[in-house]
């Protein structure tokens, strides 16, 4: 049409072939580190799966270790972790769900809700042997609980709060307004319409958030360290006060600390693959659920 | 008649997935012309229009036959290099979508991605374009601040001026006025009578008076289905269709 | 009748309100029992001398409590790591949230969360009995226990937090800006380049924020891959011992309110300061910064 247009045509022929080509040089470079971040994942699973499988039978499950933890099982391990996992939750489940509720439901925007909810994006942000440190300071030795499981789980709700608050909120804003709206449309209080309309149709995201941090708190080292978990002990818990033997500590201590660290190495990876099984399970678990829960949803 | 046809297309089908949107829609567009689509909502007229630079691409479930001839080539064939096509078919959204950086930066964008290095050459196109979108005495004087603290008719004719700098030969624009104000309005209805001499324009709209006032063309859907297209005042004063007449006279729609 | 509801209904809202100021009041007494245990080593050594001392001995005698061999530890390992993780994780959101077809992102998406649950000791455990041994004979290394084994293991650990929020971040940028370039004439590459990414620029940097905060506070790695040597490093392959490592490893064996114990504590209320300051950074950008697009209409 115009001389101009000659120009623009000339430079953008001159160009085109070269941004073609760099887009994709560049697009497989993304595509390669995608995969790469995903086959992480199988890479440590694969290393874990490969050489722990052999050291699992069932008196590995069953049985106290032997032999200055050289041999025999991991029964105190495993029941130790559930304990905490379990009683974590206990704890930590109703103080985040009503704080989800207060925040999804009642609090209104303003200077107090940024408050809180900084609250609640720091101590998210609270590095894990941070907590053991509180635990160790507040409920072993100020509170004098002692190292116990109540000290441990105390500590891993207190970490795993801001994981359950997270999931309740999310579970809370998938239930659609006209709920709410048909409720106090009915002449129903606000109390009444959370807990008997609300509430139940966030339950299933509520019970995800629930299992999510079970399994955060089974799988921490740090913050059990210092407040409840032993080395070695040949009983099982009797009561809230005992100390225990937890997997992940267990692991940390054949692989640092343990008598013979390189004739355990089967042991270890026994016990590496039954804490990644029972935390990958429980994640997996979720994940699976939630996708059901969305095509539901639709 | 026929040199100055632009662009047509063949029995051109749409699907979403296996909802059909468009059916055997053939229509000439001729250049240096107002073409307005009009229609009830969901009629498919946005969705052709997406056709027209293949924006449809980007939805995964869409899947399109038949044939759109633009100069001669078909540009539903494989071979197509969507890039090139859009920028010889430039688009004008339904709401204002300035990118978040100057309003010098979101009109030079256009000719930067294409490779155009030469300053001189970029501001005095940037420059030409704000005027022809009659936007330059407004901004002549903060072409360095954000696009975003324009007003909502302003940015849309930021847009418009952004699609002009790349010299498109056709401009598509999908009810560039929906989100705007009267007076607004009336400078974009002003600026594309001004256009058409130089581009082909085809334009969707839900304002029958819009459409009257600014094409020289008109193409009424229905359901997915091109019902009557015609000269824009003989379609508007002397409708052949039955379907046609109750929508212009608003019994419906 | 009606009454009696609604001072219930207000009692309940006074209940959950009261329950929702649990976290805040967790956060604060982190703060207090870490002064009130970690403030008496100042009456030895003095703030400068804890920080910057060059010699961290604590069971020697007499003890020097300088940490400021960990505190480079943590700095050097946390930016190693980001070094790894950020283009890989950034990378990976671009791939989910612009290039992966539908089915493959909800494959990728849930292996990627899966990694984030892995937990850390896993990790270390992996960094120690694989990685360790791999590099120790591939660079011809001394001990592949050092900075860059714990750097990868933790840009491992950091890498689900930066491509999660990052894809968040990407996905969140309204469709019509990216077909407003692409309607320019604009390349895919160019639009993500030039318009995606500028437009997502805060909440991927909060992403990386958050990230960088996890890696530094991350503490079984660190623990048992990074060497817990307590000196300055020289090279990337040398070891180190990064602040949690200290604090996992020596806690144990500090006499009960004994001045190593008050310097451990001391050193805890370092590393809390740095991912305070990381969260709140990220807390402040994401607000600050709102995201191109949510506001311009």
């Amino acid at each position: 049409m115009n001389k101009e247009k000659t120009i623009l045509d000339l430079s953008f022929e001159r160009v085109h072939k070269r941004r073609q080509l760099v887009q994709t040089i560049i697009f497989s470079v993304v595509r390669m580190a995608a995969l790469l971040s995903a086959t992480g994942l199988f890479i440590v699973l694969y290393f874990i799966v490969s050489n722990g499988w052999k050291a699992i039978s069932w008196d590995f499950l069953t049985q106290f270790p032997l032999d200055s933890m050289t041999k025999g099982g991991i029964l105190p391990c495993i029941v130790g972790t559930l304990c905490l996992g379990i009683g974590a939750i206990v704890v930590a489940l109703p103080i985040g769900v009503a704080t989800g509720i207060y925040l999804n439901e009642y609090a209104r925007p303003g200077k107090l809700l940024r408050i809180i909810r900084l609250g609640i994006s720091n101590l998210a942000g609270v590095p894990s042997v941070v907590f053991g440190l509180f635990g160790l300071a507040f409920f072993v030795i100020w509170l004098g609980i002692g190292e116990s499981i109540l000290a441990g789980v105390l500590t891993l709700a207190a970490l795993t709060l801001p994981v359950i608050i997270g999931s309740t909120e999310e579970a809370l804003k998938a239930v659609p307004n006209t709920y709410r709206e048909a409720s106090l449309a009915l002449g129903a209080s606000r109390w009444q319409t959370i807990s008997r309309v609300v509430l139940p149709a966030a339950m299933p995201g509520v019970l995800t958030g629930a299992i999510l941090g079970l399994s955060r708190a089974a799988g921490e080292t740090a913050p059990v360290m210092f407040t409840a978990a032993v080395f070695y002990t040949p009983y099982l818990p009797t009561s809230l006060f005992d100390k225990i033997m937890a997997l992940p500590y267990h692991i940390y201590v054949l692989a640092t600390a343990g008598t013979n660290i390189e004739s355990t190495r089967p042991l270890q990876y026994g016990t590496a693959l039954v804490l990644i099984t029972l935390v990958l399970g429980m994640n997996f678990a979720t994940i699976l659920w939630r996708a059901r829960l969305r095509k539901r949803m639709k | 008649m026929s040199e100055n046809l632009k662009l047509c297309t063949k029995r051109l089908n749409f699907y979403y997935g296996k909802a059909q949107a468009l059916y055997d829609i053939s229509l000439n567009v001729k250049s240096s012309q107002v073409t307005a689509l009009i229609g009830p909502s969901g009629c498919g007229k946005s969705t052709f229009l997406r056709c027209l630079n293949r924006m449809n691409d980007l939805i995964p479930i869409a899947s399109v036959e038949g044939e759109i001839i633009l100069d001669g080539f078909n540009i539903n064939d494989p071979s197509t290099d969507v890039v090139l096509l859009r920028r010889r078919v430039g688009m004008v959204f339904q709401k204002p979508n300035p990118f978040p950086k100057s309003i010098f930066d979101n009109v030079a964008y256009g000719l930067r991605v294409n490779g155009v290095k030469n300053k001189a050459f970029i501001e005095s196109r940037v420059e030409e374009s704000l005027k022809k979108s009659a936007l330059w005495e407004e901004v002549k004087d903060r072409l360095q601040e954000s696009a975003l603290g324009l007003s909502g008719g302003q940015q849309q004719r930021l847009c418009i001026a952004r699609v002009l700098a790349i010299e498109p030969e056709i401009v598509l624009m999908d009810e560039p006025a929906s989100a705007l104000d009267p007076i607004a309005t009336q400078k974009i209805e002003d600026l594309i009578g001004e256009l058409k001499t130089n581009y082909t324009i085809i334009i969707v709209t839900h304002n029958m008076q819009q459409a009257a006032r600014v094409s020289d063309t008109t193409a009424f859907f229905y359901m997915g289905k091109l019902i009557e297209v015609g000269e824009t005042e003989s379609l508007f004063t002397r409708p052949k269709l039955k379907r046609t007449e109750d929508y212009i006279t608003g019994r419906f729609g | 009748m009606t009454s009696a509801r609604q001072k219930k209904d207000k009692g309940v809202r006074i209940l959950f309100f009261s329950v929702a100021l649990t976290s805040i009041a967790i956060l604060l007494m982190i703060v207090i029992f870490l002064f009130m245990e970690g403030m008496p080593i100042f009456n030895k050594v003095n703030i400068s001398q804890f920080i910057f001392g060059h010699y961290w001995y604590p069971t020697s005698r007499p003890p020097d409590f300088g940490i400021f061999p960990l505190i480079l530890a943590s700095i050097f390992v946390t930016m190693l790591s980001a070094l790894i993780a950020v283009p890989l994780g950034v990378m990976t959101a671009i791939y989910l949230a612009e290039l992966a077809s539908q089915r493959v992102a909800n494959v990728v998406k849930p292996v990627i969360e899966l990694l984030a649950a892995l937990p850390s000791v896993v990790v270390g455990f992996f960094g120690m009995v694989v990685v360790a041994p791999f590099l120790q004979e591939y660079f011809g290394i001394a001990t592949g226990l050092n900075l860059f084994n714990a750097s990868l293991m933790l840009a491992f650990m950091s890498l689900p937090t930066i491509c999660s929020l990052s894809e968040d971040a990407i996905y969140s940028v309204p469709v019509m800006l990216k077909e407003g370039s692409l309607a320019l004439g604009a390349t895919h590459l160019q639009t993500i380049v030039q318009v995606i990414l500028p437009a997502s620029i805060s909440g991927i940097s909060t992403a990386i924020i958050l990230g960088m905060s996890r890696a530094i506070g991350e503490t079984m790695v660190v623990l048992m891959v990074a060497g817990g040597a307590a000196m300055i490093p020289m090279s990337i392959f040398d070891p180190v011992r990064p602040m949690p490592a200290s604090i996992a490893a020596e806690m144990a064996e500090a006499a009960f309110r004994g001045d190593h114990y008050h310097a451990l504590f001391a050193t805890g209320i370092v590393l809390f300061l740095f991912t305070l300051s990381f969260n709140i950074l990220a807390d402040y950008i994401s607000n600050k910064y709102r995201q191109a697009g949510e506001a311009s209409l």
